[in-house]
């Protein structure tokens, strides 16, 4: 094995012993990871953004810091990608939006912050939907990012580019956001592992809003543990938010290590009635029966609960985020920073003549979509119709999880009910587009933490499906728990990661 | 609940500043109407008696002590303008001719 695809493949855990072992350097694993970059990212696209020469001078630093004895954190040198819609001074922010083209921000979100003060050198800013609206990262301006399993199908979305890049070992870890399932249906269509944490319990300062009541950064990765490690790191409270949760975070890691040893006795996992069934893919269907059986071989007591709301999440969120996402998209006015277009034909246009130029020519047809359907809720009259009814509903949709949290530990269903589709399938059907989301969806409504990890392959395509676990607000260690024990059980079944049946990539082989 | 017209759109377009040409607007309108005929499912789900939920956390007066916090430079924030004069954002006339 050359060292490229030895240190590539490993987990972030794997990296951080070896380092403390002294048997590689941050140096060797983020050259491994800009390598791979080189060999399989003209096929992939997860990255918009690759910043070679400051990941590798982190990369001695953290070298130095390891070699005085004096490393910051447990995954201090270990390289990591972040999604483009978080701002970092000195690296571009665009947002996959053609308004932020070159935009360099005067400071950094405080998730970023936080992997700066632990060394973590910073590879790159991967792809996604134009302001993280979408499902299959086919709405950035600069153009689709590609399923490593498939590279004609979609790698999810809005943070296709942080799943992919996981998925095709450019980096063990990523940071993606999740407003309605953009970390975890990515996740589930790519064979990667993504959580949202519960909202609050990360920062957001810093994080480019689409819809701040539902937004929540997250990690991405590949491995239940490297994800717990990650959320430890970035999650806690942050003064800089006025919706962060002061309050510590549940031990993490300790959840994932010792979910691991397989033993779920006592956990009562339910199953959402009404998130299965009638339009979810049979193949999905069958692995999700099967991580149900291992879960009940683990000591875990499954029973059907019912979340009669959920029905309407649906709905509901496509209420509530454009009306957020039409108000947090004005401030981009052409004045202050972002892009500034002059219509034509007009002399000496006004500030408002530029604006309407501007915003013509530098968002694209999802985010006009959203912003219109926001303004038109919004407006007056129809305010109490439809911005009051759903956020009555969201209120129902709360309850019904509380209802069904008296009863079992955890939730479980499908993370999305679907395995990837092809590029272009459903580009000009927002309504289709939409239903991707249909089972993310309900955790951000009520603000509950949710995992999604592989499931298997698809009998029908051969393709990856994901399995979600939901838990009540601040219990994101049940995520890790019952993740990580899942997924000890199936890859004792596969005989290793599900990735390692990935196809091999031009130029990466394996 | 009503379908959106081409008219309405046009004019949705000019309330979030955004000028839609023609054929974005052929485009768009008959798709907002799908949505929103789609999402018209929920209106009679939750009676007049279920409070509304703006946000997911009961956080209520998030204050700080009032002590100035470093904050960016003049430079810094003019950085990435448009376009910058004497310290200050330089934007396009505000007022017209009449005014």
């Amino acid at each position: 094995m050359t060292a490229v695809v030895r240190w590539t493949r490993a987990t972030a855990a794997g990296m951080a012993e070896a380092l403390e072992r002294g048997e590689t350097t941050s140096v060797e694993l983020t050259r491994a990871a800009l390598r791979m970059t080189e060999m399989v990212d003209g096929a992939v696209h997860a990255y918009l953004h690759v910043d070679a020469e400051g990941a590798l001078a982190q990369a001695a630093a953290s070298d130095a810091r390891r070699a005085a004895g004096a490393p910051l954190h447990a995954l201090d040198g270990v390289p990591i990608a972040v999604k483009d819609v978080l701002t970092t001074t000195g690296l571009p922010t665009t947002c996959g939006s053609k308004i932020l083209e070159g935009w360099i921000p005067p400071y950094d979100a405080t998730v970023v912050a936080r992997l700066k003060a632990a060394g973590l050198p910073i590879l790159g800013k991967t792809n996604m939907d134009e302001f993280a609206m979408g499902s299959s990262t086919e709405h950035s301006a600069y153009g689709p990012t590609r399923n490593p399993w498939d590279l004609e199908r979609i790698p999810g979305g809005s943070g296709g580019g942080s799943a992919a890049a996981v998925a095709s070992f450019q980096a063990p870890l990523a940071l993606g956001t999740d407003t309605g399932g953009s970390i975890r249906q990515p996740g589930a269509v790519t064979g990667t592992v993504g959580v949202k944490p519960t909202y609050g319990g990360v920062s957001r300062y810093g994080l480019v809003a689409m819809a701040n009541s539902l937004d929540q950064v997250g990690p991405v990765t590949r491995t239940v543990l490297d994800a717990a490690l990650l959320h430890e790191l970035i999650g806690g409270h942050d003064p800089r938010d006025s919706t962060s949760i002061d309050q510590p975070l549940p031990g993490l890691v300790a959840a994932a290590r010792q979910g691991a040893a397989g033993d779920l006795t006592g956990l009562r996992v339910g199953v959402i009635r009404e998130l299965q069934g009638e339009g979810y893919q049979a193949g999905v269907l069958a692995r999700f029966q099967e991580s149900l059986e291992l879960l009940t071989k683990a000591g875990a007591e499954v029973v059907e609960v019912s979340c009669p709301s959920f029905v309407h999440a649906l709905a509901t969120y496509y209420l509530v985020m454009p009306c957020e996402a039409s108000s947090n998209l004005a401030k981009f006015d052409a004045m202050r920073y972002g892009l500034r277009v002059l219509p034509e034909g007009v002399d000496s246009p006004s500030a408002e003549e530029v604006m309407r130029a501007t915003r013509d020519a530098g968002f694209g047809d999802e985010v006009k979509r959203r912003i219109i359907l926001g303004t038109y809720a919004l407006s007056s009259g129809y305010y109490d119709a439809y911005y009051g009814t759903a956020q009555r509903v969201r209120t129902l949709i709360s309850r019904d999880f509380e209802a069904a949290f008296g009863q079992v530990d955890v939730l479980v269903s499908p993370t999305a009910p679907t395995t990837a589709f092809k590029l272009g399938e459903k580009l000009d059907d927002p309504l289709a587009m939409y239903l991707n989301d249909l089972a993310t969806i309900p955790a951000n409504l009520a603000g509950v933490p949710g995992i999604s990890l592989p499931s298997g392959l698809a009998d029908e395509d051969g393709l990856p499906a994901g399995f979600q676990v939901l838990a009540p607000a601040m219990a994101d260690d049940r995520l890790y728990r019952v993740g990580a024990a899942l997924e000890a059980a199936l890859e004792e079944r596969w005989g290793g990661p599900l990735l390692d049946k990935a196809p091999a990539l031009e130029g990466g082989s394996k | 609940m009503p379908e959106i017209s081409r008219d309405e759109v046009a004019h949705l377009a000019t309330l979030a500043r955004i000028d839609l040409s023609d054929a974005e607007l052929d485009h768009l309108a008959p798709q907002l109407s799908v949505i929103l005929e789609s999402v018209a499912s929920i209106s009679e789900v939750a009676g007049p008696d279920v409070p509304p939920t703006s946000h997911p956390m009961p956080l209520t007066n998030v204050f700080r002590e009032d002590v100035v916090q470093p904050s960016l430079t003049a430079e810094q924030a003019l950085a990435m303008a448009p376009q910058a004069e004497e310290q200050r954002f330089a934007v396009p006339r505000i007022l017209g001719d009449e005014q």
